[in-house]
């Protein structure tokens, strides 16, 4: 029996919603970005599941595009984090406010 | 020598750029006198020889155009350097080089050890050739050239002594008002160009005026151009109200006096009103208004003078009075009379403010007649030549003066009306009497200078060009003879400028003609009232002073209004300069431009400033801020997406 | 026609110079300035060269070049001069290498920099006098900000920052709305041509026949950009300010040359373009032209600071030269042109008057000063020359312009009332006060000042940038048909255009 493809939105959907309300609520600029990672993570299960549904390849492909892209991101932000943290010796994202008027 | 008329104006040029360029290496005053005096010399000679090259042709051709180059060329309007020589131009320019030639030697001397000798001169120099330029162009915008050409010099003469006090205040002040209240005439001037080449579609003088003789135009625009013309006039030749420039223009060294503010420039305008005749013969409503104007300044100048101690000032507003004379005679269409009385002005007040400079010199620059006296003794032809003088502008019959002023006094009752006649006599009679006090206090009557004023006579170089134009004071006038004398036909004068203002004459209402004894009656009265006058100032200020000073205390408001000119400057400074320097400042840069307008720039500056302010609190600088916008938005967004499906 | 591509030559100079200059190390002051002022006298060569083509018995653009550059939106690289760019032009060449003479020894911080701004500035200004392509044209005119706002800030006076950003907010407020009305009037065009151009010969056919409400905003988005610049009052504010701060040579350009692209707009872009709206507004705008006459030089004489006196002065002779176009006639644009140069001579050498006094006294105070015609009679006496060719003295170059502007103005049909004329001749007179009663403060009397006691005369290098500005002084004033008979055709050509789409005629 085959798996409905609800399940598969309805999880990935809510794996989003983690990861958006991670990204909003979370203080942690490191859990932050996992937040992102879950994000980015969701759509890659919905890609993957459109792709097995519809029967082609095209989903997968962009489901590895955003895992690279997921992968330099992480590099980055977790550059940056270390960056600031030197500089402000937290991670806490509510006192790194250097864009405020 | 008329197709080379140009070389009387490039002379004086060349002499300017001489001594202006290298003056102040050269260094020699003998030199620079040299180059000055026979620059101006040369100018002279070839202006005798055009002349009597006219004189030698027949009456219909005497009037010759010189081209040099096109000026000005832009859409219909042609201007040319180009020289006008006929019967008007030609008497204006023996008078100017002439007299020019004659104070530039003077100059030589009296200017002797000052360090800006080679300045003076080549001022001078530069002078001329604006002169020249303003006599004999054949346009408007010639004149026009030599018309700011003679204020720039004049200027910049009057400034000479740019270091000195002068009055009140100092001599730059004295300067600058000459050429602003000259540049408020040509303003004038300016509007009236405009008209005639809006009316006639040229400037050029024959173009315009046998325009003006034979197109229908309106008086309308005749008195427009005439009036506009007219406020140039009052400019340059100080009349009524614009005359204030000319007594302070006596802040200049004397030969300056003598030369610009007394025998050419200053008589520019009357020259100018004679040139256009025709459009003021057009206008009538004008030729009245340049007859009154022409009368009082000669009436309220003539009273001024009655009670000045400087003697150039006297001089001055003698100078003022008589160019009145000559706008009398202009505004009821004598035009030749002015003319004439243009050139025996020359030479006698040119002549008195020589003598002037002479006295002056020998007192060491003390110009108050009241610290002189007795000078006869010490200075003989100086003495002679300015009693001469003085005869003539009292218009002592066989002198100049006379034959000038009273055609003038003539023409205004016989031309115009027993007002204008009676006005100018009592002027001419108030002249006599000035002129006479100045020579009573001056060369008669007791010694009132220090022992240590020694008192010389001039040198030669100074004294020779007194005589010369004592000589042309006397003999000057034998050139118009007054018809009764010399029947009808007689007057030279008259007959040489026939041709020039016949069109004019023509178009003037002719009166009916009046005896030969109502002239001769006329003359006898005015001739006895100022030989009275000259002989009871002569008793007053020699032998019984006290009756000046009795009379002047008596009236003394009257004689303080004198003094003080009517308090015509202190009337404009307060109600003309002063408003406006204050409402220049206070009113249009400090607040207009400084609050109103800077206002409004900064203020939106400010405005959109204290916006952002407000609207810069959005940017708290918590990343997850932003976020949850973004979010919300993203959210928004796909709903309306998803409700307009 | 062959012509080669001269003028391309022309702009290209000074854009290469300014480019090599960055290669020569900063140390090397005294090479900097030599090659700065060769590339400018190799472009002052290259105009005089362009001039020689030039023909000035035919009225419409010469020497033009034309090549695609974008082509989505048509535009082209689209160069050319007729009569009235030609003189500008001349001018912009003559002027630049005087002013890099003049920077010698007064500009001491980074002339490396200066040099490259200036060489830039005038690339841009070159640009903005030959562009016949609307975008091409936008392009150079803001282009040309930036040198200038750099010149002013950086060599500036003391409260220079506030005066160029004042500078360049106010002229920036301008060229956007001009933005919008190129944008427009080229959609607004292409719906009539069928294709999008911002090719200024092609927009002369179509502007016109805009319908006329639009045609309105079109004029005033243009003329608002080019009043800001002219500066017309009462948006002049800027000016006093940018040139109090300019150094001597910024000054100089700024009123030599920058000013003159607005009375240069108004002459290529609005006449011809808007030839309805011009007649309709020439009133109005001529009102503000003489207020600004009257007005500049009342302020100007209660000035107490030298150059501010001068720039104010400028306020209304630009005022003059405005007057002048808007009156529509031959004599009154032809005079406009004229004192559009002019006021570059007399103006420029004002600048560069007081710009050599400042440097020996730093003090530009008239009360400052007193009786130095004794000390420098040579300084005097050029300063006189100035003065009077700015007051107008006939002989000398300012009175014709104003002579032909005044002229034109009274017998204008399209202004129609003498009051104009009356009012703005009064400027003369008032011209008279405040030059003369500075120059009396000044130059005469008696030195008071114990600091002015060491004041040397002219040298060398200032009689170097002062003697061929006085020479043209008089050239223009005793000789002007050479200058007048270079504009008459091209003139002519924009009054005929206006003339054609108006029911009003030219004379």
């Amino acid at each position: 029996m085959q798996v409905p493809i609800e399940y598969y939105l309805i999880l990935s959907a809510f794996m989003f919603s983690v990861g958006v309300a991670g990204v909003l609520i979370r203080r942690n600029a490191i859990i932050i970005l996992m937040s992102i990672e879950l994000m980015l993570n969701s759509a890659n299960l919905a890609l993957i599941t459109f792709s097995s549904f519809m029967g082609n390849s095209i989903g997968q492909i962009f489901a590895f595009f955003v895992m690279t892209v997921a992968a330099a991101e992480a590099a980055i932000g977790l550059a940056i984090v270390i960056a600031i943290f030197r500089n402000k010796l937290t991670v806490n994202i509510d006192q790194i406010n250097l864009f405020k008027w | 020598m008329i197709d080379y008329i140009y070389l009387t104006i490039l002379f004086p040029l060349a002499g300017f750029l001489i001594n202006g360029l290298f003056g102040s290496k050269i260094k020699n005053e003998k030199i620079i006198g040299i180059i000055g005096s026979s620059a101006v010399g040369l100018s002279f000679l070839f202006t005798i020889l055009s002349f009597i090259q006219l004189l030698n042709l027949p009456i219909d051709e005497r009037t010759r155009v010189v081209e040099l180059f096109t000026w000005l060329n832009v859409a219909g309007l042609n201007i040319k350097f180009a020289y006008l020589v006929d019967q008007l131009s030609i008497v204006m320019s023996l008078i100017v080089t002439g007299v020019g030639f004659l104070i530039h030697v003077y100059s030589i001397g009296y200017m002797h050890g000052d360090k800006g000798f080679w300045r003076f001169f080549a001022y001078l120099n530069l002078f001329i050739f604006a002169m020249m330029n303003l006599i004999l162009g054949d346009n408007f915008l010639v004149l026009f050239l030599g018309w700011e050409g003679v204020g720039l010099c004049s200027y910049l003469l009057i400034g000479f002594y740019y270091d000195r006090k002068f009055e009140k205040g100092t001599v730059p002040e004295a300067a600058k008002k000459a050429f602003i209240v000259n540049r408020i005439g040509d303003f004038g001037f300016l509007l009236g160009m405009f008209l005639i080449y809006q009316t006639f579609d040229s400037l050029n003088f024959l173009e315009v005026f046998s325009k003006a003789e034979y197109f229908p135009i309106s008086e309308t625009t005749f008195s427009f151009i005439a009036l506009f013309l007219f406020i140039g006039a009052t400019g340059k030749s100080a009349q009524i109200p614009l005359y204030v420039w000319l007594p302070d223009a006596m802040a200049g060294p004397t030969p300056v006096s003598a030369l610009i503010h007394a025998a050419t420039m200053v008589t520019a305008g009357v020259y100018m009103v004679a040139r256009a005749s025709i459009i003021f013969a057009s206008a009538p409503a004008i030729m009245t208004l340049v007859a009154v104007i022409g009368l009082l300044t000669a009436f309220f100048a003539a009273t001024i003078g009655l009670v000045q101690t400087d003697i150039k000032k006297v001089l001055a507003y003698s100078t003022v009075s008589q160019l009145g004379y000559m706008f009398l005679a202009a505004g009821v269409g004598a035009f030749g009379a002015a003319i004439f009385h243009v050139m025996t002005h020359a030479f006698f007040k040119a002549l008195l403010f020589l003598g002037a400079g002479s006295v002056i010199h020998a007192m060491h620059e003390q110009q108050d007649i009241r610290n002189y006296g007795n000078l006869k003794k010490y200075m003989p032809v100086t003495y002679l030549t300015f009693i001469i003088a003085a005869f003539a502008i009292a218009g002592v019959p066989g002198l100049s003066g006379f034959f000038s002023k009273d055609e003038i006094l003539w023409y205004s009752y016989s031309k115009g009306n027993l007002t204008f006649w009676i006005i100018g006599a009592l002027t001419a009679v108030i002249t006599a009497f000035y002129m006479f006090r100045l020579v009573s206090l001056t060369f008669f009557g007791k010694e009132r200078f220090g022992k240590d004023v020694h008192p010389h006579e001039s040198p030669k170089v100074m004294t020779i060009p007194l005589i010369v134009l004592a000589f042309l004071s006397i003999v000057g006038g034998y050139v118009g003879i007054p018809e009764i004398f010399s029947g009808e036909g007689g007057n030279a004068l008259k007959n040489w400028f026939k041709p020039i203002f016949a069109p004019a004459e023509a178009k003037l209402r002719t009166f009916g003609s009046h005896s030969h004894f109502e002239e001769l009656l006329l003359m006898g009265i005015s001739v006895a009232a100022a030989l009275s006058a000259i002989y009871f100032a002569y008793v007053v200020y020699t032998r019984k002073k006290e009756i000046a000073d009795k009379t002047a205390s008596s009236v003394k408001g009257l004689y303080n209004t004198l003094l003080n000119k009517y308090y015509v400057d202190e009337i404009y400074e307060s109600s003309v300069i002063k408003p406006i320097l204050i409402i220049s400042e206070k009113v249009l840069w400090k607040v207009t431009d400084n609050k109103l307008i800077d206002g409004i720039v900064n203020g939106s500056a400010k405005l959109i400033y204290y916006i952002s302010i407000i609207i810069r609190k959005m940017q708290t600088g918590v990343a997850q801020f932003y976020a949850l916008i973004m979010m919300i938005g993203i959210s928004v967004a796909l709903f309306w997406l998803i409700l307009t499906l | 026609m062959e012509n080669g591509s001269i003028l391309t030559y022309l702009l290209i100079t000074p854009i290469l110079g300014s480019l090599i200059l960055l290669f020569i190390r900063k140390e090397q002051e005294n090479l900097i300035q030599w090659f700065g002022l060769a590339v400018s006298l190799a472009a002052f060569i290259i105009s005089l060269v362009m001039f020689t083509n030039f023909d000035q018995s035919n009225g419409s653009f010469q020497l033009v070049e034309k090549y695609l550059w974008i082509d989505g939106l048509n535009v082209s690289y689209h160069i050319g001069v007729d009569g009235i760019s030609v003189l500008l032009i001349l001018l912009t060449t003559f002027l630049t290498p005087l002013t890099l003479i003049s920077t010698w020894g007064t500009i001491k911080k980074n002339i490396k920099l200066f040099t490259f701004f200036m060489l830039f500035l005038e690339a841009g200004m070159l640009g903005v006098f030959i562009s016949l392509d609307l975008f091409l044209f936008y392009i150079f005119w803001e282009a040309m900000l930036i040198p200038m706002y750099f010149i002013i800030g950086v060599w500036g006076g003391e409260n220079r920052i506030y005066a160029s950003i004042k500078f360049f907010i106010y002229t920036m407020f301008g060229s956007l709305l001009m933005l919008v009305a190129i944008i427009w009037l080229a959609v607004d065009a292409s719906s009539q041509l069928g294709y999008f151009t911002t090719n200024l010969l092609e927009l002369y056919k179509v502007g016109p026949t805009i319908a006329r409400d639009i045609q309105n905003y079109l004029f005033l988005a243009f003329f608002f950009s080019f009043a800001i610049k002219v500066p017309l009052f009462p948006l002049h504010t800027w000016l006093p300010d940018a040139h109090v701060q300019a150094p001597t040579a910024g000054s100089v350009i700024l009123a030599g040359v920058l000013l003159k692209m607005g009375t240069y707009g108004l002459i290529r872009f609005n006449l011809p373009l808007f030839p309805q709206a011009s007649v309709e507004f020439a009133p109005y705008i001529s009102v503000f032209a003489v207020i600004g006459i009257i007005y500049g030089a009342l302020v100007a004489m209660v000035q107490t600071d030298m150059k501010k006196l001068v720039a104010y002065s400028s306020v209304a002779h630009l005022g003059f030269v405005v007057l002048g176009i808007f009156a529509m006639t031959v004599e009154s644009v032809q005079g406009a042109v004229i004192q559009m140069i002019n006021h570059g001579l007399s103006t420029g050498a004002l600048f560069l008057l007081v710009g050599m006094i400042y440097e020996r006294t730093h003090s530009r105070e008239i009360s400052f000063y007193g009786g130095i015609a004794k000390l420098v009679p040579v300084y005097a006496t050029f300063l006189m020359i100035a003065s009077l060719s700015s007051i107008g003295l006939p002989g000398m170059n300012g009175f014709i312009g104003e002579f032909l502007i005044l002229l034109g103005s009274f017998k204008s049909q399209v202004l129609d009332n003498w009051w104009f004329t009356i009012f703005a001749a009064s400027g003369v007179i008032f011209a008279a006060v405040y030059l003369l009663w500075m120059y009396q403060r000044v130059v005469f009397g008696n030195v008071t000042n114990p600091k002015l006691e060491n004041l040397s005369d002219m040298n060398g290098k200032e009689w170097l940038v002062l003697v061929p500005i006085i020479l043209l002084i008089f050239w223009i004033g005793i000789y002007p048909t050479t200058f007048l008979d270079i504009t008459e055709t091209s003139t002519i050509n924009i009054l005929e255009q206006v003339q054609n789409f108006t029911i009003k005629l030219l004379n």
